[in-house]
């Protein structure tokens, strides 16, 4: 039933009178709100409405008519309502109070004013990020402790499984990163060292970046990426299903029951990734330098015995539990300061993923300014 | 053919091996209030999201509004849905919107109203489900159980809706706040003329607010009629449930103070 509004006006004797029809409906709001705005703009002194020939009437149409009588009334004239039918009388009465009350004004600032100020706050409450951060390191140590004086505390089975989810499942993908990765290095290196007749040095370049740097921290940046955002996802929606507090209450402990585990995981699981990712990117080096500068593999592996030794390996390893712990505690830091809604969800996972990748950057360019101090 | 406004016809719900509704038939009239009660795990929730398209049916037909679903356009389906709301147990609210903007959402993606009128009808509808301007601008983490169900409420009643489905309008409520929300569903429906099709495990709401009864049990609906009628039921199952210590208490009490 689509009726087309009505409202036809007359003025008698400075009187209004309008003569309303049709679906006053929320289909047909739009249009009433044009006639109502238009019998506004009359400067008659009194109104007359009638609503004898209104086909139907919703709280949209009903809050109309209310609107059209009060716009007189502050004007101090008279209106009156005519010709209601009886089925609409409960619901122009029950918005008859709506609305009364003066919303509360919002707050006006200027948005140059309010941009500073944000910028200022963010910048006052830039050390704040890493008070969370700090927290956690300590609740960690705190729980590693309790858990290596009374080892049956640990959850060995939450492990296992963390385990084979950030690590066993992440070999493929890994492994297909790093592979390519090694393959556009020395492809990059055959063709840039061939001007100066150096091919042959492209085995030190695969060899010492992929130890020391790239595979580390490819794998560290894939991990971040796959792992770190999923644990934060997990624990924010734990938090908003109030699952962490029932963990309180029933006084475990969630860093100890959630988050050990699955940092735990993340230490163990990033040196064995990084392992088999820079054996990856060193094949992958291996067949480019084969297939497209014609490099005997005898000849690579030779070559590469001579330019690399135990110490670009050693470098490489040890930097990986580190970035595990950094991305792990950062991960985990934020999915427990996800908030009610959905949207902070999606913040905060974004945030971890953004600041793990970050601080595992900062974390390598401090390894290596220590390893270059110590001659490493 | 009377004036069913919601009319289920033989039907078969299932997940996998196990079968949920079997050959359920249920008509609903314009304009009352029915209550489905059921043990839990009984199919009432599953019963309503299938009248509502949430979930696939094997067999059977359901006509809501004089349509039927399954066999209408893209464009009708739509059009009939917008003559619904739903109130979902949790609320459902968007949890990234405030409660105003929650209630605003249906009417901007439907009406293409005015700001000004958008607002003014959304705060009417607030007020209506007795809330004020200052909970409108709350999150939905930030309200209480009792006003989510309320926000939930007037989202909605949003478009003006001709049936709304209400999946345990009361649970989780104290026993002053169901009574007040029995209460608001009962003015709502006579104010708006309303047809409400309500599930529920609340035996005062059966006994304050619903004209009619319906009994869910083993997939079909094995009682039909008003309160007066279950009481007489001599199927086991409802008499348990009508007569039970729980009931016995509460009839005892209705009794006692007549509203």
């Amino acid at each position: 039933m689509i009726l087309e509004p009505l409202l036809n006006g007359r003025v008698v004797n400075d009187r209004l009178v309008l003569a309303a029809g049709g679906a006053w409906t929320a289909a047909n709001a739009r249009q009433l709100e044009r006639l109502i705005e238009g019998a506004r703009a009359s400067e008659a002194g009194a109104l007359s409405l009638d609503l004898r020939e209104v086909r139907a009437l919703d709280t949209y149409g009903a809050w109309l008519v209310e609107r059209l009588v009060r716009d007189w009334q502050a004007r101090n004239l008279d209106a009156e309502i005519t010709g209601l039918p009886e089925r609409y009388r409960t619901l122009l009465g029950g918005i008859h109070t709506a609305n009364r009350e003066a919303l509360p004004a919002p707050s006006r600032e200027s948005p140059l004013v309010s941009a500073v100020a944000g910028l200022g706050r963010r910048v006052a409450g830039a050390g704040h990020g890493l008070v969370p951060f700090l927290n956690m390191l300590g609740a960690l140590g705190t729980v590693t402790t309790r858990a290596l004086a009374r080892p049956y505390t640990f959850r060995f089975t939450s492990f296992v499984h963390h385990l084979d989810r950030v690590g066993l499942q992440a070999v493929p993908i890994i492994l297909l990163i790093t592979f390519l990765i090694g393959g556009i290095i020395a492809q990059q290196g055959i063709f840039h060292f061939r001007k100066f007749g150096a091919d042959v040095y492209v085995v030190d370049l695969v060899g010492i970046l992929v130890l020391r740097e790239i595979g580390v921290l490819i794998v560290a940046i894939m991990v971040a990426g796959r792992s770190g955002s999923s644990y934060t996802a997990e624990l924010g929606s734990m938090k908003m299903r109030e699952e962490i507090d029932a963990l309180h209450t029933m006084g475990r402990d969630p860093v100890e029951v959630l988050i050990l585990p699955r940092v735990l995981a993340l230490v163990i699981a990033l040196p064995l990734l990084t392992f088999l990712g820079s054996m990856a990117a060193l094949y992958g080096g291996c067949l480019v330098a084969w297939l497209y500068g014609g490099m005997a593999p005898e000849t690579f592996i030779v070559r590469l015995k001579e330019a690399i030794s135990l110490t670009h390996f050693k470098v490489g390893m040890i930097k990986a539990p580190f970035m595990a712990l950094v991305i792990g505690i950062v991960a985990c830091a934020e999915g427990l300061r996800v908030k009610g809604s959905a949207e902070s969800l999606g913040l905060q996972t974004t945030t971890s993923v953004v600041k793990s990748i970050f601080l595992v950057i900062v974390l390598d360019g401090m390894f290596a300014m220590f390893f270059a101090s110590i001659d490493m | 053919m009377s004036d069913a406004v919601i009319c289920v016809r033989d039907l078969v719900v299932g997940f996998g091996a196990h079968t949920v509704l079997d050959g359920l038939s249920l008509e609903v009239e314009a304009g009352e209030i029915l209550g489905l009660v059921g043990g839990s795990g009984s199919g009432k929730s599953v019963l309503l999201r299938t009248i509502i398209g949430l979930l696939p049916k094997r067999r059977g037909s359901i006509e809501v509004l004089g349509t039927d679903l399954d066999r209408a356009g893209e464009a009708q389906a739509r059009a009939v849905e917008r003559r619904w709301g739903v109130l979902f147990q949790q609320g459902a609210l968007f949890s990234s919107l405030t409660a105003m903007e929650n209630v605003e959402f249906p009417m901007r993606e439907y009406l293409g109203l005015s700001d000004r009128l958008r607002r003014e009808v959304a705060r009417a509808k607030l007020e209506m489900v007795g809330l004020t301007a200052v909970d409108g601008a709350k999150l939905p983490a930030e309200l209480s159980g009792g006003m989510t169900k309320r926000v939930a409420l007037a989202r909605a009643l949003a478009l003006d809706p001709e049936i709304v489905f209400l999946d345990e309008p009361t649970s989780g409520l104290d026993p002053i706040a169901a009574g007040d929300f029995d209460a608001l569903i009962r003015t709502l429906q006579q104010t708006l003329g309303l047809t409400v099709f309500m599930v529920t495990h609340d035996l005062e709401s059966l006994h304050t607010v619903a004209d009619r009864i319906a009994v869910l049990a083993d997939g079909k609906v094995v009682a039909d009629g008003p309160i007066a009628a279950m009481l007489a039921s001599e199927h086991p199952w409802v008499k348990r449930y009508f007569r039970g210590r729980r009931a016995q208490l509460l009839a005892e009490r209705l009794a006692q103070a007549p509203s």
